[in-house]
């Protein structure tokens, strides 16, 4: 059995990943996918705690994180899809329209 | 090093690659199909650590529906690339110092504090099957799991409206 707290050092890495992407990319969709990349790691630590307590909340949490995250991408890509017929563009540094 | 070991190594090494492959991929194309090999390993994750049900929903909801929608709208929208110059250079540095200080900070809330994840208890043998899952989402989580539905069924009235062409007025 793998010792628990590898998963916990994979699901940090994973999640710094994901804001690396969030940061630094410019495209909106991948900015959106990294997101989803830190939705998983957070995930992946859920269930790492629930085998470690052998527990079966953990795992009944990430189901519904998997339900809400469907719910969030479809609005938030119908939100780019809006977004790209005003603008003509998903470049994040274009959407600055409430910029002071 | 026992067989667990590689197979969590090996695992992890795919899982981390796939993600920085799709930090560096300029196509958004591949960064989505290098996005599902990470998820896929991470279901494969879930089954090692004893939730097959969580491991399918993963593959068929996240790996599958999800992404599928996701290369839609990037083939939809056309929007493979970003063009043109970027602007704030000093951003793209500072964005690689502080993901890194997260990472820094995690895992010495992990490695060195780890007080409260050293214990692992045994699992019964029907630890976490669909089964036992089924009964506490039915017993225990009824109430948040019909909210769920309700808010699934919020989430696709509010696609539609916000996808919906502009209908021209009359008159």
């Amino acid at each position: 059995m793998v010792p628990v707290s590898y998963y916990f050092a994979l699901s940090a890495i994973l999640f710094a990943l994901g804001a690396l992407g969030v940061l630094v990319r410019r495209n909106a969709i991948v900015v959106f996918m990294s997101v989803e990349l830190m939705l998983n790691a957070a995930n992946l630590l859920f269930v790492a705690f629930a085998r470690s307590y052998a527990a079966l909340n953990g795992q009944i949490y990430v189901f519904f994180v998997i339900a809400v995250a469907a719910a969030e991408v479809a609005i938030g890509l119908a939100l780019i899809v809006a977004i790209f017929r005003t603008k003509q563009s998903i470049d994040i540094d274009e959407i600055s329209s409430l910029k002071g | 090093m026992t067989i667990d070991l590689l197979l969590f190594f090996g695992l992890a090494a795919v899982a981390v690659g796939a993600a920085i492959a799709m930090l560096l991929s300029r196509n958004a194309v591949y960064s989505a199909l290098f996005l599902i090999l990470n998820f896929a390993t991470v279901a494969v994750f879930f089954l090692l650590l004893g939730a097959p049900f969580i491991a399918m929903a993963q593959v068929t909801v996240y790996a599958g529906a999800i992404m599928v929608l996701f290369l839609f709208v990037i083939m939809l929208l056309g929007a493979e690339q970003v063009l043109g110059r970027h602007k704030g250079g000093w951003q793209r540095p500072l964005a690689i110092l502080l993901a890194l200080a997260l990472m820094v900070e995690t895992g010495y809330l992990i490695f060195w504090r780890s007080d409260l994840v050293s214990v692992i208890q045994a699992a019964a043998s029907d630890y976490a099957t669909p089964q036992a899952i089924g009964e506490s989402l039915f017993r225990d989580y009824l109430l948040p799991f019909e909210v769920t539905s309700v808010l699934l069924l919020v989430a696709m009235v509010g696609v539609i409206v916000l996808t919906k062409e502009e209908r021209k007025k009359a008159g």
